[in-house]
C-alpha cells in the first residue's frame, strides 16, 4: 500500500512539475517553439489511439486517417463563428442547422470523438471478420472512402477547398490537457482485465477465445476506442492548423502516426509518448535537410523532402537495433525507475569496492 | 439420474470429400477420466475441435450438463464451462504466468470497460477474487514463484502445467486435454498422471484426454474410446481395449497371411 501512495504522490509531482513547464514555455518560448511543442501532444495522443488497436490488440489497422478526418471536420464545423462559414462555402451552402451551429471546443471534440466511433462501429462490422493483411487493406479502402466522400459532400464539408478561419482554440493546455486524460486513460484501460484480454488476442487468438475472450467484441471495443481517440487527435490537429482540406488526410498521415508506434514500440504507452516527442521534434529540425547544402564539391539547391529519406534511414536504425521498438511492449513506471537506479547504485558501490 | 456431463451424439465432421470424424457417439459423467486415443490422423483432434467450437460439427449434436451446444462459439463453450489445452502448447507467451492465469478468468468478470478502466469498487472486488484465485491455482501447479516470469521463458513441463492452470481458472465443469504428456519421459509422465488424478478430484471435474503415452492411458482412465479413420471402432474399459482385436489391428496392422 505504501509503495502505490508514493508512486501516485510522485505522479502528482510530475504533473505539477509538467504544467510549470508549460508555464514557463507559454510565458518565454517564441510561438515557433510552442507550435512544436503543441504538436508533440497532439501526435501523443494520435499515436496512443493507434498504439491500442495496432499495439495493444495486435490487429494491424491502417483507417486511422479516416477517423482524424471524421474528428476534424465535425470540430472544425462546430466551432468556426457562423458568419465564417457562410462566407466561405461558395460553391454550395452549408446545410442546416450546420450553419447556424456553433459550439464550444470540448464538446466539439467529443461529438466529433463519439461520430467517428459510430462509424468505426460500421466499418468493424465487416472488417474486423478478417485477419492479418486482408484487415489492413480493407481498413485502408475505408479510410479512403471516408476522404472520397468528404471531398465530395459540397454542401457539408466544402468540398476540395477546405474549410479555412478554424479557431486555434488548441493552445498549450488544450494540447497537452488532452494529452494527459489519454495518456491516463489508456494506462487505467491496457492494465485493466479488458486491457489483459486484448493482449491475449494479440498473443494467440485460438487461445484467447478458448479460454473465454470473445474474439469479436473486444476487437470492436478496441477499434471504437481507437477510432474515438483518433478523432479527438484530429480535432485538436484541424484547430491547431486553422485549415484543413481532404488532402491531410490521405494515406501518409496514417502512416506518419504508424510510425511513431512503431519506433515507440506497439504496445508501450511510455513509448509512444516518447517517440511522439522525438519523431515531432526531429521532423521539425531536420528541415535544414531540405534546403541548400555544400558538401564538400557537393551542392545542391534544396531537395524537398529530403528530411523524410534521412528519417526513414533513422526509422530502419531504430527496427534493426531495437527489434520492437524502443520500448518494446515495456513500460516506464516508478518501480521500474526505482528498481533502474538500485541496480545503478549496486554497481556503483560494486565498482568502489574494486 | 444426473444427465451427462458431455454427450456427443452423431457428431459428424466433413471438410469437402474427406470425413474426419464420422457419427462420433460418446458420453462421459461427472468426475470421469475417458481417454480418446487413435492412431495419427484418426480424427481426435476434430473431436476436440468439434467439442470446443472451434469446428461446427456437419451434423450430429453435442450437448454438456442437457444444454446444446452445438456449434456455438469457443468463448460462449468456454464460458459455459469446456475448458481445454492445446496440442501445441498455445500460451500467452510474452505476458506473464499471473497474467496467463487471470485472463482466463476475465469471462467471468461482471463489470463493462468503463467501470474497469475507473476501477470502480464492485470491480476491484472482482478482481481481488479473481487474484485470490490465481494465487491459489498457481499455487496448487506449484508456479507461485514464477508468477511474475513470462510464461514463454518457462520450462516445457512448466508450461503445460501452464496451460492446465490456465483453463482451471475458466471455472470448467470438464477439461479437455490434448495430448498432456507429449514430450515427456516417464518419470514426469508418472507426475503429470497423479496431476490430472489430483486435478479431478480436486475441482470435481471430468476430463477427456486425448493421449499417446499408453502408461498414462490405461492408468488414468475409467474408460476409454478408440477412433480409427474417423470411426469409433472400440469403447470400454482399460482392459477391455487391451484385448480388443480391432484396436490392436488399428495400432499394429494385420497381418495379411493370418487374415
Amino acid at each position: 500500500m505504501k509503495k502505490k501512495t508514493l508512486s501516485l504522490l510522485l505522479t502528482l509531482l510530475l504533473c505539477v512539475a509538467l504544467v510549470g513547464v508549460l508555464f514557463l514555455l507559454q510565458g518565454s518560448a517564441s510561438d515557433y517553439l510552442l507550435r512544436i511543442a503543441r504538436l508533440c501532444a497532439i501526435n501523443l495522443v494520435l499515436a496512443l489511439a493507434m498504439n491500442l488497436i495496432n499495439g495493444f490488440t495486435g490487429i494491424f489497422s491502417l483507417g486511422q486517417a479516416g477517423f482524424m478526418a471524421i474528428g476534424a471536420y465535425a470540430t472544425a464545423l462546430l466551432t468556426i463563428p457562423a458568419a465564417k462559414k457562410q462566407m466561405m462555402f461558395m460553391i454550395a451552402p452549408l446545410v442546416k442547422p450546420l450553419d447556424a451551429l456553433t459550439l464550444p471546443f470540448g464538446m466539439a471534440l467529443v461529438i466529433g470523438g463519439l461520430m467517428a466511433a459510430a462509424l468505426a462501429f460500421l466499418i468493424g462490422l465487416p472488417c474486423l471478420r478478417l485477419r492479418g493483411d486482408y484487415l489492413a487493406i480493407a481498413t485502408l479502402g475505408f479510410s479512403e472512402i471516408i476522404r472520397v466522400i468528404i471531398t465530395n459532400m459540397q454542401n457539408v464539408t466544402n468540398g476540395a477547398q477546405g474549410l479555412k478561419s478554424i479557431p486555434a482554440n488548441a493552445n498549450i493546455w488544450w494540447c497537452y490537457g488532452v494529452a494527459l486524460v489519454v495518456i491516463v486513460f489508456m494506462g487505467l484501460f491496457t492494465t485493466s482485465s479488458y486491457g489483459q484480454a486484448l493482449k491475449s488476442i494479440r498473443e494467440d487468438e485460438i487461445a484467447a477465445e478458448s479460454m473465454g475472450v470473445g474474439l469479436f467484441r473486444h476487437k470492436m471495443l478496441a477499434f471504437v476506442l481507437s477510432a474515438f481517440l483518433a478523432a479527438v487527435g484530429g480535432g485538436l490537429l484541424a484547430s491547431y492548423n486553422g485549415t484543413i482540406g481532404p488532402d491531410m488526410f490521405r494515406v501518409t498521415q496514417t502512416y506518419n502516426v504508424l510510425m511513431i508506434v512503431v519506433m515507440g514500440g506497439m504496445g508501450s504507452i511510455s513509448g509512444s509518448v516518447v517517440a511522439a516527442f522525438i519523431v515531432t521534434i526531429g521532423q521539425e529540425y531536420l528541415r535544414v535537410l531540405d534546403g541548400p547544402i555544400t558538401i564538400g564539391a557537393f551542392h545542391t539547391d534544396g531537395v524537398s523532402g529530403m528530411r523524410m529519406v534521412v528519417f526513414s534511414v533513422l526509422l530502419l536504425v531504430v527496427i534493426v537495433f531495437f527489434r520492437n521498438g524502443l520500448f518494446g511492449t515495456k513500460e516506464v513506471t516508478w518501480t521500474s525507475i526505482g528498481r533502474r537506479l538500485k541496480s545503478l547504485s549496486g554497481r556503483g558501490k560494486e565498482g568502489m569496492q574494486a | 439420474m444426473k444427465p451427462h456431463v458431455l454427450d456427443v451424439s452423431h457428431a459428424t465432421m466433413q471438410f469437402g470429400g474427406l470425413i474426419a470424424v464420422n457419427d462420433l457417439c460418446m458420453v462421459i459423467d461427472d468426475e470421469e477420466i475417458v481417454s480418446l486415443i487413435g492412431p495419427n490422423g484418426a480424427g481426435k483432434t476434430t473431436a476436440f475441435n468439434m467439442i470446443t467450437g472451434m469446428y461446427k460439427p456437419t451434423s450430429g449434436i453435442v450437448s454438456l450438463n442437457n444444454h446444446d451446444i452445438t456449434g456455438q462459439r469457443p468463448d460462449r463453450i468456454a464460458a459455459q464451462g469446456i475448458a481445454r489445452t492445446f496440442q501445441n502448447i498455445r500460451l500467452f507467451k510474452a505476458l506473464t504466468v499471473e497474467e496467463n492465469v487471470s485472463i482466463a478468468q476475465h469471462l467471468r468478470l461482471k463489470s463493462g470497460w468503463p467501470a474497469a478502466t475507473l476501477r470502480t469498487p464492485r470491480y476491484r472486488r472482482e478482481v481481488t477474487l479473481m487474484k485470490r484465485h490465481t494465487e491459489e491455482l498457481l499455487e496448487y501447479m506449484g508456479l507461485s514463484e514464477q508468477r511474475n516470469e513470462v510464461a514463454g521463458s518457462l520450462p516445457y513441463g512448466m508450461q503445460r502445467k501452464l496451460e492446465i492452470a490456465r483453463a482451471l481458472a475458466t471455472g470448467p465443469s470438464m477439461l479437455l486435454l490434448d495430448e498432456p504428456a507429449a514430450g515427456m519421459n516417464p518419470s514426469e509422465a508418472e507426475e503429470l498422471k497423479s496431476l490430472i488424478l489430483g486435478v479431478r478430484d480436486g475441482f470435481h471435474i471430468a476430463v477427456l484426454l486425448i493421449e499417446h503415452h499408453m502408461d498414462v492411458v490405461m492408468g488414468l482412465s475409467d474408460r476409454i474410446y478408440v477412433l480409427n479413420y474417423g470411426n469409433l471402432i472400440a469403447s470400454g474399459t482399460p482392459k477391455e481395449i487391451q484385448k480388443n482385436e480391432d484396436v490392436i489391428a488399428a495400432y499394429l496392422g494385420v497381418d495379411e497371411d493370418d487374415a
